[in-house]
C-alpha cells in the first residue's frame, strides 16, 4: 500500500460507500471521491500506458492538468473515451478502464516499444517508411494508425441530453480558489450581476487541498455569505471552456449544458499548475506532483503509507511536506537549492522532516511502482520510499486570457508566464497572475473585485473579511531546469516526450517552440501541454542559450479541456440539425398518400400513392394526368414577394432584365434577374395588382437570396427609391391547376368568377374572394398546359386545396408531386434547378433575347464581358435519346460525334426525364455552340457506369412549341 | 534529390547518440540580394522555391518569412488532398498536383505521410447525385479515378453515418476518390525546407516584407525588417496575407480575408478510414495518423485578420459532424483553431504575373490550396523563372474575372465571403 | 444559422444605374481594398428587422468601433 485512508478528515462521506468497477474489478470507494482518488485508496498506482512506449504510468495529479489517468468510461458502444480521472466524480457503478494497454494493464506486450526507443526519438515517422516504393506508407499507415490512438470509442451517438443556453452577467469570475472567493465575496450584495463558474464539483479551489483551520473557516463563512446573496450565480462543475470575442464565454456546466454567457466584465482567478521536475524514469507510478500528494491527504484523506519523498526547486512545496507529516506520515525532501531559507529549515527540523539541500533525484528505482531514490548532488544516497512528491514551481493558467489575445509574459521572479496587458473589461488575480500566496490571492481578488464596481460605475461596498493566515512567502525558486540525455526523462507524459528528444529537435534545428511542439508532439495530447510545456520552453531556452521570455509560448486555443462535441451540439441533432420548412399542405400530403423529399429546409411532396408504388412509376402517372387531363401541384415553396411603392415599375426594371415599367395592371410577366456578374441568378414571374403593387415569384432555392438581395440594393444602394419588399413566402400557400381541363375545374371552384379566356387570358392575374378569403389567380404554366396557380393565405390553403380537389373530382383531378412538376417543366423546356447555378448567362439559357437594351439593369455590363459573349460557349439544348431500351442520365458530359471520347467534353445533362407525349427520354443540357447544332447527332458519356449513347440536338421545347394549350 | 534520411541513418544515429543530427534547414543570414524572392514561408512559397532551384537552375533565391516557416495555413489547414475538380483550368492542375503528392516524401526524403485513404462525399438529394455525376464523370474522362456509391454500397465503406429515419436529411449515395487523402501538413513545410536548402536556397525566417521597391513600373527589392534586399524577381505567395503584400506594391486584388476554423478530437483507435465530406453543409473530417478526429467546415463568413473563430460557427460545424456521425457526439474536442484564407470572388486562386514588371503573384487559394502545393510551386516556379503562365495554371490569371472567365467549381456567384 | 448575415465592404461606390464601364464594374464587384485594420462594411438583421446597416470594425481584432455614417 502506498497510500492508506485516515479514518477521519478529508472531504468525504464515510457514510456512503460508492461501488464502481476498474477493468472489472469491483472497488469501494467514499462519496467525496474522484475516481483517481478512488483508485490510489484501492491502491491502484498503475492506471494506464503511455502513447508510445507503453511505459507503466500512474495517476501524477490532482486535477485539470493530469496526463496519465485517462480512463474509458461505460461500456458497449457507448463508452466516453480518455475520460480525466482526476476530475471524475465518483458515482455509483461507475465502470472505468485503464487505456492503450495490450493485452492488459500489467502485461502489456507493446512495452517492447521501449527497447527501441533510441530509434523513436524526435521526428522518427519524417525519416522512415518512405520506401521501397511510392506510396510505401500505405502499407505501413494502418499499422502505425492501429498503434495510436489512445481509447476505442463508442460506435453511437451519446444518449445524454444536453442543452445549451444563453446568459448574460456584469461579471464572470472563473475560480472559487481563495482570489475568486473573495472576488465574490466583495460583489456580493452590490447590485451587480455576478457568475461565478468553477470547474470542481466544490467550491473552494487550493483551499479544499487546505488543512489550515482559519482559511477552512473563511471559506464556510464566505459560502454562507455567497449563498444568501441574490446578485450571485454559483455554478459548480462548471468549465469555461472558451471565451470568444465580445465576451463571450462557453461554459460546460456538469456535462449536460452548454452556456453562452456574455459577460460585461471577467476576473480571472484561474490559479496555477505545479510542474513535474524533470529526471530519468520520472514517469514511474508513485512519482506524483507535490501539490497532488497535499490534496490527496487534506480533501481525500490518503496519506503516504511508509516514507514519501519530496523533490523540490522551489519553497512551496514545504507546505506539501508539513501538512502530510502533520497528519503523521513520514517525509524527507531533496531541494535543488542550496540556500533555503532559514526558516523552512527550522521548521522542518522541528517536525521531524529531514532536508538534503543541493540536491536532485539521479535515479527512481522500483518496477510498476517506485521503491527508492538515489539523489545527486553532496548527499549520494539511496531512500526507499513508496511515493515521490515533485515540485517544480508553478504554472499560471493562463489558457484564457491568452484566448482572448493577451500573450503570457514571463515573470522572472516566480518563474512563470503571467498574462500579458489584459484588454478593457478584463482582471486577473491570485495565482493565475503569478500571486502565489492565499493572502495574495485573497487581496488582488478584492481589489479586482472594487476595479469592476468601478469600472462598471458603482462604488465599491463590501470591505469583506480576510482570515487570519501567517504572511505570504514569496516564491523563492531556482529558474533552470537541467535537461537529462537520458532516454527516460519525459517532459511530456502523455505524449511520451523526453528531454532527449527535445535536445534533439533543437540540434535539427526545430528551436522555434511551435517547430518543437509539432516536431516532437509536444504538448498535443488531451492535456494539452499543462504540465509540459514550461519545462520544455525552459530547456528549449537553456538548450539556445536565451533568456526564456525570447523563446515565447505556443497559442492556447479553446477548449480548456477536453469537451464532448455533444455538449456543444445541444440539441440541434437528428430532425432538428435544421430547421424544417412545411408547406400549409404538409399535413394533408402526409394524410393523403405522398411520398416526401427534402428540398433545401423544405420538404415536398415527391409523388402520391394513387400513381403507383415507386417513384418512377408514380411520375408518369402524374405527367399523364396533367397533359391529358388536369393535375393539382402544391407550389407554396416558391418565393413570394409583395413589392410596394411609387418606384416599384422602376425598380423592378433595375432588377430584372426585361421591362416591367410597361407591365399593365392585371397583367404577369416571366422575368429574369442577373448578378451584378451578368450571370444568371434567378426567375419567376412577377405581376401587377395595382399602379404601386406587384408581387414576385421567385424559384424556391433561391427565395431566401433574392429577398436579401432586393433588400440589399433597396436600403444600401437606392435608397431614393420609394419601395418596400415584404417577403409573404411563409404567409401564403398556392397551388397549380394545369392540364387541359384546367378551366373547367377552375370555373366549378369559383363559380361567381368569370375565368373565360378572353376575362382572364394567358399570362394575366385576377384577385378575388371566395368565402371571404382573398386568392389571388395567376394564369400561367409551368408544365406547358393550360394553367393556373392558386394563391391564398397560408391559414386558409388547405381548406381552398380541398375545395379545388372536391370540385374537380369529377372531372378526374388528383395532385401531383414534385418529381411530376420538374418532369413537366424539362419537356416544356423552362431552365431551373440545375441549369440555374451562378456559372451560367441569359445566352447560355437561351434566354438573351428578353434583355432589354431600352433600360439598364443589374448586371448589364458585366454581362458582355469577351469570354460570356463567345460564340463557342456552353448553352441551353434539348437532348433526345436515339437508342430506344438505353437510359439518359443526368451528369453524363457530351461529346461530338467525331470526338476522342476524352477531357471535358462540349457540354453536360443537367435535367432528364421520360417524356409521356413522346415516349423516348428527353433531357435539358448545355453544349457547346447550344442550338447552332440543331439536329446533329451527339454521343453522351458516363464513364461512371461505362455508358456511351447517342442523342440528337433539338428544341429544348420537346412540347407544344407554338404554345397553342397555354392560350387554350 | 536530397538524401540522407532513413532507418538506417536512424540506427546510426542511435549509435552514436554522440553525433548530433545536422539541421534539418540552413538558418543564413540574408544577403543583400538575390536573383529571386519568394515572400513567404508557407507550403507554396517554400515548393516555390524548390522547383526554382531544382528545375530552372537559380542558385541565388531565398524565402523571407515573417515569422517561422510554416506558421501559417501549411500548418493549420485539415490536411485533405484530392483531384475532383470539374472545370477546364482546374482538373488538369490539381490532378498534377495529386500525381506530384504521390512521389513527394521520395522527391524530398522526408516523409509527409502521403495517406491515399480515399474521399468520400456523401449526397443528400438526386439532384446532388447528378452533380456528383457530372463531376465524377468528367474526373474519369480526365484520367481520374472516381465512383459512384449508392447508398447500400456506402453503407458498407461508412458504417457509422446516420442512416435512420430520424436523420435530418437523408443519405443518397456518394462520389468516391479513393487516391484522394491526406498528407502530413507541417511535414510539406520542413520537407520542401529541407531539400530547398539543400540546393542552396536561403530560408529566412522571422523576416517580414514592410514594403516593395519599384522603379517605374519594375521591381527592384524588399524592404523587410531585416533590412533592404534586393532583386528583379519577387514572388507574393503569403495566401491570408495577400492583399496586405499586394498593396505594398500598389495593388488591389480580387481578394479578401477570412478566417477559416478547424478542430481535432481526442485521439481514439481506429474509427475514420477515408476522408469524408458532405454535400448538406460545407463539411470534411478524416482521422489523423495519431487517432484524433480532425474536422472543419465552411469559414465564418466576414474579413478578418485575427486567426480566432467566432463560437456560433465552431457550432454549426460540431452540428454537422454529430448530424452525419453520430458517435462524433461522444468525441472530445482537444482543440479549435483558425487560420486566414485568401477567398477570391469565383472561389479559384491566381498564378500568375501581375501589371507590374518581375511581381508575380500566387494566391486566392481559400480553403483549397494545401493539395494545390506541389503542382502550385511548381507552376509558380515556371511563371518565375520565365515570366509566363505554365499551361497547367494559365486559368488563374489575375484578367479572367475581366473576362468573364471564372471558375467558380461550386456554383456560388461573385461572393468571396460566400465562396 | 445566424441572426446576422454579411453583406462586405460598405465604402466601394456602388455605379448608378447605366453609369460605369467594365473597367468601373470590375472593379466594384471583385476588387477590394481588404484593410488590416478599420472596415466599414454591410450587415443585415436577417432572422430580426431585415434592416440593412453599416457598422465599423476593426479587421484586425474583430472590435465593433461603432455604426458606419
Ligand atoms: C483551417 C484550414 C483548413 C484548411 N484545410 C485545407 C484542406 O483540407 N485541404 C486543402 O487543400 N487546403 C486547406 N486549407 C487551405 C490551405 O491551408 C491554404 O490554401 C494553403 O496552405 C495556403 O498556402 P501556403 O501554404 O503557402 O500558405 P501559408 O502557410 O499561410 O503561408 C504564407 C506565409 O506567408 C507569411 N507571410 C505573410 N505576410 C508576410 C510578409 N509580409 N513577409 C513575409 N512573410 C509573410 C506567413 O507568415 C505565412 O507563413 C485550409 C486552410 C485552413 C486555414
Amino acid at each position: 500500500m502506498s497510500f492508506r485512508r485516515l479514518t477521519s478528515g478529508g472531504r468525504l462521506d464515510r457514510d456512503k460507500s460508492v461501488k464502481f468497477r476498474f477493468n472489472g474489478k469491483r472497488l469501494k470507494g467514499l462519496s467525496g471521491d474522484t475516481l483517481a482518488s478512488a483508485l490510489l485508496a484501492n491502491d491502484r498506482l498503475l492506471v494506464g500506458r503511455s502513447f508510445k512506449y507503453h511505459r507503466p504510468r500512474g495517476i501524477v495529479g490532482a486535477g485539470v492538468e493530469e496526463p496519465n489517468a485517462l480512463f474509458t468510461i461505460g461500456k458497449d458502444g457507448t463508452e466516453q473515451v480518455n475520460v480525466i480521472g482526476t476530475c471524475l466524480e465518483l458515482t455509483e457503478n461507475l465502470r472505468a478502464k485503464s487505456q492503450n494497454a495490450w493485452p492488459a494493464l500489467s502485461f502489456d506486450l507493446r512495452a517492447v516499444n521501449q527497447l527501441f526507443a533510441p530509434i523513436f526519438g524526435a521526428g522518427f515517422y519524417y525519416k522512415t517508411f518512405m520506401g521501397p516504393r511510392l506510396k510505401s506508407w500505405m502499407f505501413y499507415e494502418p499499422h502505425i494508425r492501429h498503434a495510436a490512438g489512445l481509447g476505442k470509442t463508442g460506435t453511437q451517438g451519446t444518449a445524454a441530453r444536453h442543452n445549451t443556453r444563453n446568459a448574460f452577467s456584469d461579471v464572470l469570475i472563473i475560480g472559487s480558489g481563495p482570489a475568486g472567493l473573495a472576488a465574490a465575496l466583495a460583489l456580493a450584495g452590490t447590485g451587480v450581476s455576478v457568475t461565478l463558474a468553477e470547474q470542481d464539483f466544490e467550491l473552494g479551489g487550493s483551499i479544499l487541498s487546505s488543512q489550515n483551520e482559519n482559511l477552512l473557516a473563511w471559506r464556510e463563512a464566505t459560502l454562507a455569505t455567497l449563498n444568501r446573496a441574490e446578485n450571485l450565480r454559483l455554478l459548480t462543475r462548471a468549465t469555461v471552456q472558451g471565451l470568444f470575442d465580445g465576451n463571450q464565454a462557453i461554459i460546460a456546466i456538469g456535462g449536460t449544458m452548454v452556456e453562452s454567457l456574455r459577460a460585461r466584465t471577467i476576473i480571472f482567478a484561474t490559479g496555477a499548475v505545479e510542474r513535474p521536475l524533470v529526471f530519468d524514469d520520472n514517469d514511474l507510478p508513485g512519482v506524483m506532483l507535490a501539490s497532488a500528494l497535499r490534496t490527496y491527504a487534506n480533501r481525500f484523506a490518503l496519506l503516504p503509507s511508509k516514507r514519501c519523498i519530496i523533490a523540490t526547486n522551489n519553497d512551496s512545496a514545504y507546505e506539501t511536506a508539513f501538512d502530510l507529516v502533520t497528519l503523521g506520515a513520514t517525509v524527507m525532501i531533496a531541494d535543488e537549492r542550496n540556500g533555503i531559507a532559514g526558516e523552512l529549515l527550522a521548521k522542518s527540523a522541528s517536525l521531524g522532516v529531514v532536508v538534503f539541500a543541493g540536491s536532485s533525484i539521479a535515479a527512481v528505482a522500483g518496477k510498476r511502482r517506485i521503491e527508492a531514490v538515489m539523489l545527486g548532488g553532496p548527499h549520494h544516497v539511496r531512500l526507499s520510499c513508496d511515493l515521490l512528491g515533485m515540485s517544480g514551481g508553478w504554472s499560471p493558467l493562463v489558457h484564457l486570457t491568452s484566448q482572448v489575445g493577451s500573450k503570457p509574459q514571463f515573470n522572472p521572479s516566480v518563474q512563470a508566464f503571467v498574462p500579458g496587458p489584459l484588454a478593457t473589461g478584463h482582471y486577473v488575480a491570485g495565482a493565475c497572475n503569478g500571486s502565489f500566496g492565499t493572502l495574495a490571492a485573497i487581496n488582488t481578488g478584492q481589489a479586482q473585485a472594487s476595479a469592476v464596481l468601478a469600472a462598471l460605475g458603482k462604488k465599491a461596498i463590501n470591505k469583506t473579511d480576510v482570515p487570519p493566515l501567517e504572511a505570504d512567502r514569496g516564491l523563492a525558486i531556482l529558474p533552470s531546469v537541467s535537461p537529462s540525455k537520458s532516454r527516460f526523462a519525459f517532459v511530456d507524459f502523455q505524449n511520451d516526450v523526453t528531454a532527449k528528444d527535445i535536445a534533439q529537435a533543437r540540434d535539427e534545428g526545430y528551436t522555434n517552440i511551435e517547430h518543437l511542439k509539432r516536431y516532437t508532439t509536444l504538448g498535443m495530447g488531451t492535456d494539452q501541454g499543462k504540465t509540459s510545456n514550461i519545462n520544455a520552453l525552459a530547456m528549449l531556452a537553456n538548450l539556445r542559450d536565451v533568456p526564456i521570455s525570447q523563446v515565447g509560448t505556443t497559442t492556447f486555443r479553446p477548449p480548456f479541456t477536453p469537451l464532448t462535441v455533444g455538449a456543444i451540439v445541444g440539441r440541434s441533432l437528428g430532425q432538428h440539425f435544421r430547421p424544417t420548412r412545411r408547406s400549409p399542405l404538409h399535413d394533408w400530403h402526409e394524410q393523403n398518400g405522398a411520398t416526401m423529399i427534402d428540398a433545401g429546409l423544405w420538404k415536398r411532396a415527391w409523388y402520391y400513392n394513387w400513381a403507383g408504388k415507386t417513384p418512377h412509376e408514380a411520375y408518369l402517372k402524374e405527367m399523364e394526368l396533367v397533359r391529358h387531363n388536369v393535375g393539382l401541384s402544391d407550389v407554396s415553396t416558391l418565393g413570394k414577394i409583395d413589392v410596394q411603392g411609387k418606384d416599384a415599375a422602376e425598380f423592378l426594371n433595375r432588377v430584372y432584365v426585361n421591362g416591367f415599367a410597361k407591365l399593365a395592371v392585371g397583367r404577369a410577366r416571366y422575368g429574369v434577374m442577373l448578378n451584378d456578374d451578368g450571370l444568371v441568378l434567378d426567375d419567376g414571374t412577377t405581376s401587377r395588382i395595382s399602379e404601386t403593387k406587384f408581387y414576385m415569384t421567385t424559384t424556391t432555392a433561391q427565395a431566401g437570396e433574392v429577398m436579401s438581395w432586393l433588400e440589399y440594393l433597396l436600403q444600401c444602394h437606392w435608397p431614393d427609391l420609394d419601395v418596400h419588399v415584404t417577403s409573404l413566402t411563409d404567409e401564403w400557400g398556392g397551388m397549380a391547376l394545369s392540364g387541359p381541363n384546367a378551366r373547367q375545374v377552375l370555373e366549378r371552384a369559383f363559380p361567381e368568377e368569370d375565368l373565360s379566356d378572353s376575362a382572364l387570358p394567358y399570362m394575366a392575374v385576377k384577385d378575388i374572394e371566395y368565402e371571404k378569403v382573398p386568392i389571388r389567380i395567376l394564369r400561367l404554366s409551368f408544365s406547358g398546359e393550360l394553367g393556373y396557380e392558386i394563391h391564398c393565405p397560408a391559414n386558409f390553403t388547405q381548406g381552398l386545396w380541398e375545395h379545388v380537389l372536391k370540385m374537380g373530382a369529377s372531372a378526374g383531378l388528383k395532385p401531383y408531386g414534385l418529381e411530376a412538376l420538374a418532369s413537366l417543366r424539362i419537356e416544356k423546356g423552362h431552365v431551373a434547378g440545375l441549369e440555374l447555378d451562378h456559372r451560367n448567362s441569359l445566352d447560355d439559357l437561351g434566354l438573351g433575347k428578353m434583355a432589354s437594351s431600352k433600360k439598364s439593369f443589374v448586371g448589364d455590363t458585366l454581362r458582355m464581358r469577351e469570354d460570356m459573349m463567345a460564340p463557342e460557349r456552353w448553352s441551353l439544348v434539348g437532348l433526345e435519346l436515339l437508342e430506344p431500351g438505353k437510359k439518359l442520365r443526368g451528369g453524363a458530359i457530351l461529346f461530338a460525334a467525331k470526338d476522342e471520347i476524352k477531357g471535358h467534353g462540349r457540354g453536360y445533362i443537367t435535367s432528364v426525364t421520360w417524356s409521356t407525349d413522346l415516349q423516348i427520354y428527353v433531357a435539358l443540357g448545355l453544349y457547346q455552340g447550344g442550338l447552332a447544332h440543331e439536329n446533329e447527332e451527339i454521343i453522351a458519356a458516363f464513364p461512371l457506369k461505362n455508358e456511351k449513347v447517342r442523342l440528337r440536338i433539338v428544341s429544348p421545347h420537346f412540347i407544344d412549341r407554338e404554345g397553342t394549350r397555354l392560350n387554350a | 534529390m536530397a538524401r540522407g534520411y532513413s532507418i538506417f541513418s536512424i540506427l546510426k544515429h542511435a549509435l552514436r547518440p554522440k553525433q548530433p543530427w545536422p539541421e534539418a534547414w540552413a538558418k543564413p543570414e540574408p544577403k543583400s540580394s538575390y536573383d529571386a524572392i519568394v515572400i513567404g514561408g508557407g507550403g507554396h512559397g517554400l515548393a516555390t522555391a524548390y522547383y526554382l532551384a531544382k528545375n530552372h537552375g537559380l542558385k541565388n533565391i531565398a524565402v523571407l518569412e515573417k515569422g517561422h516557416i510554416g506558421s501559417g495555413n501549411v500548418g493549420r489547414n485539415t490536411t485533405i488532398i484530392r483531384s475532383n475538380y470539374m472545370l477546364g483550368a482546374n482538373t488538369a492542375f490539381f490532378e498534377k498536383s495529386l500525381k506530384m503528392w504521390e512521389g513527394l516524401s521520395h522527391e524530398l526524403d522526408f516523409n509527409c505521410m502521403v495517406s491515399h485513404r480515399g474521399q468520400i462525399t456523401v449526397g443528400i438529394s438526386p439532384t446532388q447525385m447528378d452533380s456528383f455525376a457530372r463531376r465524377g464523370n468528367i474526373m474519369r474522362l480526365n484520367g481520374i479515378d472516381a465512383e459512384l456509391l449508392d447508398r447500400q454500397e456506402l453503407e458498407k465503406e461508412l458504417p457509422y453515418l446516420d442512416y435512420s429515419k430520424s436523420a435530418r436529411y437523408p443519405i443518397w449515395g456518394a462520389l468516391h476518390q479513393p487516391r484522394a487523402g491526406t498528407v502530413r501538413h507541417d511535414a510539406v513545410a520542413w520537407g520542401y525546407a529541407r531539400a530547398a536548402s539543400q540546393l542552396g536556397v536561403h530560408i529566412i525566417e522571422n523576416c517580414e516584407v514592410t514594403g516593395i521597391l519599384k522603379a517605374d513600373n519594375t521591381v527592384t527589392g524588399v524592404e523587410t525588417t531585416r533590412g533592404r534586399i534586393l532583386s528583379d524577381k519577387v514572388g507574393i505567395a503569403v495566401a491570408g496575407h495577400t492583399s496586405h503584400v499586394a498593396k505594398m506594391a500598389g495593388l488591389r486584388l480580387p481578394v479578401e480575408s477570412h478566417v477559416l476554423q478547424a478542430f481535432v478530437t481526442e485521439p481514439v483507435k481506429p474509427m475514420v478510414h477515408h476522408v469524408v465530406s458532405w454535400g448538406a453543409e460545407l463539411f470534411y473530417l478524416s482521422q489523423s495518423d495519431k487517432g484524433g478526429m480532425v474536422f472543419g467546415g465552411h469559414i465564418d463568413g466576414f474579413n478578418t485578420y485575427t486567426q480566432r473563430g467566432q463560437f456560433f460557427k465552431a457550432k454549426e460545424v460540431m452540428e454537422c459532424a454529430v448530424a452525419l456521425m453520430p458517435f462524433m457526439s461522444r468525441m472530445r474536442l482537444l482543440r479549435a483553431w483558425g487560420g486566414l484564407v485568401d477567398m477570391t470572388p469565383d472561389g479559384s486562386p491566381f498564378i500568375c504575373t501581375t501589371p507590374i514588371d518581375g511581381l508575380y503573384l500566387n494566391g486566392g487559394w481559400c480553403y483549397q490550396g494545401f493539395k494545390a502545393t506541389p503542382a502550385s510551386g511548381f507552376t509558380f516556379a515556371h511563371t518565375m523563372a520565365k515570366n509566363e503562365a505554365h499551361h497547367l495554371s494559365a486559368g488563374f490569371a489575375l484578367d479572367r474575372l475581366m473576362k468573364g472567365k471564372e471558375l467558380d467549381e461550386h456554383g456560388v456567384g461573385n461572393w468571396t465571403y460566400k465562396q | 444559422m445566424s441572426e446576422f448575415r454579411y453583406g462586405g465592404d460598405a465604402t466601394k461606390k456602388r455605379p448608378g444605374p447605366g453609369a460605369g464601364g467594365l473597367k468601373v464594374w470590375h472593379e466594384y464587384v471583385f476588387t477590394f481594398d481588404n484593410p488590416k485594420g478599420p472596415h466599414e462594411e454591410f450587415w443585415q438583421h436577417t432572422l430580426g428587422c431585415r434592416q440593412w446597416f453599416k457598422l465599423k470594425r476593426n479587421t484586425a481584432t474583430n472590435e465593433i468601433l461603432g455604426g458606419g455614417a
